[in-house]
């Protein structure tokens, strides 16, 4: 292998991509090669670098200098200054906060790419943006498969089982199920064949996790994937992708291909007689294919509507078979904890949480983009260290965490910690990971009305409670903003909320209303002024707003 | 079996380990509130009215599948689950048409039952939130009326799983979910059968018979008609149970005398045309086991089996024998050889016929049935629409006195009464076959092995050297099985029993609301309590069918046979043209 004084990595995840890093590549490897740099210098294309709003980014190594909003005529300054004489073109470094670099004033010499990286903790993110996602190679480089060696030629299944299970692991998918504990199911029941599912339907608004590590790092999905095999006593894989991840699809494609052509999937693995293979199936992007059993239905050929539990997947899942179904976050954190072991993971997060998390976060941010960082940071460092504060000087407002079906949570809970049991006690969710951050010029109800379009609009019509309740709620939102609620009507649609998160079939019908519960309960004086006919805000604007009002 | 100690709203039980929370209520003297649950079917727990609280869960949990685990705690009855159960209702509520007054299943509703059971007093929901959308009314025999459906989805289930012929499924999602026929095309635009198992399971008024009773009503009035009307075997076992009596009751006599009280002008029997029926398919049979013709011979009294056929396995029709069903003979002989004895116009002969079914509304408007060059039948009305007619006539059903059919066609033996219950056309055939074969008696006529409710059946006879395996499948799920062991060659049975519904007849898609396997198991019962009971036990000793062929037939499968009583099928396919009969 060529040895290189310098590599230049590409974000190659999809916001970068449409935003023209093709051809900042190509451009690169043009201006590279005009300076016959070509045997010195490498262009990588990557996967996710994580401000994805300031793309097209690059990070050139070993430097470790981010550059972002690139344009082509940039690129031939980067290249003749910083590649060829070694000056950083600090006008073009990456800076923290929506259009950073217009704001932030004379430019420094800190290489803010760095700090945002050294904030966080990465884990699953280990490779996206460091190795090219097409390489198999690169990721063996980067001790890739090696926990699957590991496992297959030290480990019995069941000691693999134990290892997840001490990790205390839980599913990143949303619900939080405890990883180990999944696994030890599927591996008690005896089944002529057994699966291993991949959840990659992400579905979750604001959720973009998972597609950035499928595009950025397949590989590792692969090796979590085959070691669960290896574990339950399963030798097939299945990786459900939704239909619109065309890039994810076709990276991890490729490299399942090279998988194969390795030895590192197909018979007889590593010589130790395990057998594992993994098929790919696309969704056609209805939310209620992420719940683990909608999703089966689907992978069946059925209409994707959830099924009556018990029986659980672990134990009757796909076909009737043991299948476990893990979330892509989930399968990329297994080959870190094989290798370096139970204790290391738990070392990183909260005790009762350990290991990272992947956040995406958007909406009032500066920093948009992705993150990973240890379990049990608070809102407020992500909010205003790694996310730069709220843009154009307005004021925090509220926090909905863990995607659409996940709840608001007011300025007095900057300073929870960010982990599964808090959430839930504060009546909201980790969820998937995606950090709405909602500043104080947007009116509540119009918020909640837009949450709650979303879920008439996904809900698969099968329970009672979320295909007629979620229209319902929608209903008495839009009379809240146009003035007609009634002092009943608000009884009614706490009572209707509290009924769908009692009784809905599945976690969809069952989390929809949690938005509107948690903010019935921090912002109840805002819906009191709807009813009386005042919107704080203005934005309702058929009602009065304060100061008219006055 | 293992057995756990649960407690029911403080009460301590001990129940089967994975009996249901709502077995487990039951036992405990509680009956909590179900609404997409169905006794036979599995289970949905989709319309989550039978919520209950159990100690320690996160969420309240559906009664009709949750397994219970020892010692755990159920509450039935709390303000979170009253509230709960109450909110979920009037949800479906709101949405539904209110319009109960109109409704064809007024005071037999089951959602309306269950608002007064909860005690729904309010609308507390005003405006439709799902569009609105039309009847279909394509079909011969059923109705879809979409805006009543509160989406239990009990119809889906017995059309795939019991049926399995998946002419109706959920389309679109959310609240715009609609039961429809495959791509939202008419009903008769798809292979349905028309079986009418939907209308029979469905809680409201989202499917149900196309009326005939207006027809029925109007020709009964008019001077010019000379109304007859025949009974399906299977009629005596059930109308009573549209007056409330407990199912199983034999009401022969009290049918015969409400008929009368309704003003027809002749009571006669369809069992009188099963015989019929026995002789001309018996022959058939003989004919084709001794001169080499298409074994297995099957059946073809039920139409919603030979439209099953005709859509799934159109190219096994030479399998089917050619007898028309009982109804249809006994309309091509009213309109013959009735007309001509009683000395009226065939023109002026209404056939009314009494079914269980719905499919013989389809069957009667088929165009090869007008052997006289009218309809054979003019209107087919089911148990349901019977009852609903005599409680319109101020008839007290359980009041009326046991009266007897009219001669010629109310003359009928045992053979002809079993027709109503699966296996029973089998065990008439067998019990006439026998004896034209052999040429000796029967030691006994009954055929134990092939009655019941079980979904196949099989038996073998010894016709004195020649052994005749048979089959009895009832339900079209296990026709289908039946169906693909004759496409596979496995078959090698020589005469097959084929009846589209789960029991038999008794059964059908008209039968009275409830019809479930338990129910259907007694008015098993009664047809033979019925055979049994009748002089008369073999299709062959009718005297009344001796003396038609004598008169007017000829021989059985002879020339005149050929005409009026036979008959010929259509190709269908899975996916037919627009609009067959």
């Amino acid at each position: 292998m060529a040895i290189y004084r310098s590599h230049v990595l590409v974000c190659g995840g999809t916001p970068c991509l449409l935003k023209g890093a093709r051809t900042i590549r190509d451009l690169f490897q043009q201006e590279i090669d005009r300076y016959q740099m070509t045997d010195e210098i490498r262009v990588v294309e990557t996967g996710c670098l994580g401000p994805c709003d300031e793309g097209p980014v690059v990070i050139i190594y070993p430097e470790g200098v981010m550059y972002s909003r690139l344009q082509p005529a940039d690129v031939p300054k980067i290249v003749e200054n910083h590649l060829y004489k070694g000056r950083v073109v600090e006008e073009l470094i990456y800076k923290e906060g929506k259009a950073g670099r217009e704001q932030s004033g004379p430019p420094g010499v800190t290489l803010e790419g760095e700090k945002y990286l050294d904030r966080q903790k990465r884990v699953v993110l280990r490779n996206c943006g460091r190795i090219n996602p097409d390489s198999i190679e690169e990721y063996i480089a980067n001790h890739g498969y090696k926990a699957l060696g590991k496992a297959l030629t030290e480990l019995r299944p069941e000691e693999v089982v134990q290892m997840v299970i001490d990790s205390k692991l839980q599913g990143r998918g949303g619900a939080g199920f405890p990883t180990g504990l999944k696994w030890s199911f599927t591996a008690k029941t005896q089944a002529d064949r057994k699966y291993i599912v991949c959840n990659a339907d992400e579905g979750e608004p604001g959720t973009f996790k998972d597609r950035l590590i499928m595009e950025g790092d397949p590989h590792s999905i692969i090796e979590g994937m085959a070691i669960a095999g290896y574990a339950v006593g399963a030798e097939e894989g299945i990786i459900y992708i939704r239909g619109e991840y065309q890039l994810s699809i076709e990276r991890m494609a490729r490299a399942i291909r090279q998988a194969n052509q390795y030895g590192l999937l197909g018979k007889d693995i590593f010589g130790s007689g395990f057998n594992f293979q993994i098929q790919i199936r696309s969704g056609a992007g209805a939310y209620i294919c992420g719940e683990e059993t909608a999703l089966l239905e689907s992978l069946e050929g059925n209409r994707g509507e959830p099924r009556v539990k018990p029986p659980y997947p672990g134990v009757a899942g796909l076909w009737g078979k043991p299948t476990v179904v893990n979330n892509v976050e989930t399968l990329a954190n297994i080959a870190p904890i094989i290798l370096n072991g139970p204790a290391w993971f738990r070392s990183i997060g909260t005790e009762s949480c350990p290991g990272t998390k992947v956040f995406t976060m958007l909406g009032d941010i500066n920093n948009q983009g992705l993150i990973e960082v240890p379990m049990g940071i608070t809102l407020r460092e992500i909010v205003y260290e790694i996310g730069g504060g709220i843009p154009g000087g307005k004021g925090f407002k509220m926090a909905q965490t863990g995607g659409t079906s996940g709840g608001c949570l007011p300025m007095e809970y900057l300073d929870l910690p960010m982990d599964y049991d808090t959430l839930a006690k504060a009546g909201s969710a980790l969820g998937s990971g995606a950090m709405l951050i909602i500043d104080d010029t947007h009116c509540i109800v119009d918020v909640l009305k837009n949450f709650m379009r979303f879920f008439c609009h996904e809900s698969c019509g099968k329970c009672t409670p979320c295909r007629e309740g979620n229209p319902r709620l929608y209903e008495i939102l839009t009379a809240l903003s146009a003035g007609t609620a009634t002092q009943a009507q608000i009884q009614l649609m706490k009572d209707l909320a509290r009924t769908m998160q009692l009784t809905a079939l599945c976690g969809l019908g069952q989390s929809a209303p949690n938005s509107l519960m948690t903010c019935l309960r921090f912002y109840a004086d805002e819906i009191a002024e709807h009813l009386n006919g005042e919107c704080p805000t203005g934005v309702c604007k058929s009602l009065a707003t304060k100061s008219e009002a006055v | 079996m293992e057995m756990v100690k649960v407690t029911v709203d403080g009460q301590t039980v001990e129940v089967p380990n994975g009996s249901t929370i709502l077995a487990a209520a039951k036992k405990a003297g509680i009956k909590i509130p179900t609404l997409c649950y169905h006794e036979d079917f599995n289970v949905k727990a989709m319309c989550r009215i039978c919520v209950v609280e159990v100690v320690g869960a996160r969420t309240l949990q559906a009664a009709c599948s949750q397994p219970v685990s020892d010692g755990m705690v159920i509450i039935t009855n709390s303000p979170a689950v009253r509230q709960a159960r109450k909110i979920n209702l009037e949800l479906l509520l709101s949405n539904h048409p209110q319009d109960c007054l109109n409704c064809v299943r007024n005071q037999r509703c089951e959602l309306q039952a269950l608002a007064d059971q909860l005690g729904v007093q309010q609308q507390r929901f005003h405006t439709k939130t799902r569009p609105e959308s039309p009847k279909d009314e394509s079909t011969a025999a059923l109705v879809r009326d979409p805006d009543k459906c509160i989406l239990c989805r009990r119809c889906v289930e017995v059309c795939h799983e019991v049926q399995s012929v998946g002419a109706i499924a959920p389309g679109n999602r959310g609240i715009n979910t609609q039961i429809l026929p495959a791509g939202g095309v008419d009903l008769n635009d798809v292979a349905c059968v028309q079986c009418g198992q939907c209308s029979l399971v469905c809680p409201v008024a989202a499917i149900y018979e196309q009326d005939h009773t207006e027809r029925v009503w109007a020709a009964l009035a008019d001077p010019e008609k000379h109304v007859v009307v025949q009974t399906a075997p299977a009629i005596r076992v059930s109308i009573g149970e549209e007056f409330g009596m407990e199912p199983g009751q034999v009401t022969t006599g009290q049918l015969v005398a409400a008929l009368r009280r309704l003003g027809f002008d002749r009571v006669f029997d369809t069992d009188f045309t099963a015989d019929l029926t026995i002789i001309e398919e018996g022959h058939e049979f003989i004919d084709r086991l001794t001169n080499g013709g298409v074994l297995p011979m099957i059946t073809s009294c039920s139409p919603g089996w030979i439209k099953f056929i005709e859509h799934f396995y159109p190219e096994y029709l030479d399998h089917l024998s050619t007898c028309k069903s009982p109804q249809q003979m006994f309309g091509a002989l009213a309109k013959t050889y009735y007309a001509e004895k009683a000395g009226i116009d065939p023109k002026n002969i209404y056939v009314v016929s009494i079914m269980p079914c719905t499919a013989k509304k389809f069957e009667c408007g088929r165009p090869e049935m007008s052997a006289s060059g009218y309809p054979d039948v003019d209107a087919v009305l089911t148990t349901r629409e019977l009852g609903k007619m005599l409680r319109q006539a101020g008839i007290v059903f359980s009041e009326l006195p046991e009266e007897e059919y009219d001669d010629p066609f109310g003359i009928t033996t045992g053979a002809g009464v079993i027709f109503g219950a699966s296996g029973g056309v089998m065990e008439a055939a067998l019990r006439t076959v026998y004896e034209v074969v052999t040429k000796e008696t029967l030691p006994s006529v009954d055929f134990n092995a092939v009655r019941g409710i079980e979904g196949i059946k099989e038996a073998e006879v010894d016709l004195k050297g020649t052994k005749v395996k048979v089959a009895v499948a009832n339900g079209l799920g296990n026709a289908r099985k039946l169906m693909d062991l004759i496409k596979e060659g496995k078959a090698d049975y020589q005469f097959i029993e084929i009846m589209c519904c789960p029991g038999g007849c008794i059964g059908g898609g008209g039968q009275p609301i409830p019809t479930t396997n338990e129910i259907r198991k007694k008015r098993i019962e009664a047809i033979y309590k019925a055979d049994a009971g009748l002089p008369l036990r073999k299709s062959h000793e009718n005297p009344a069918v001796k003396t038609l062929y004598e008169e007017y037939l000829g021989k059985p499968l002879g020339e005149k046979s050929h005409q009026l009583l036979h008959t010929h099928y259509t190709k269908r396919g899975k996916y037919p043209e627009k609009s067959v009969g």
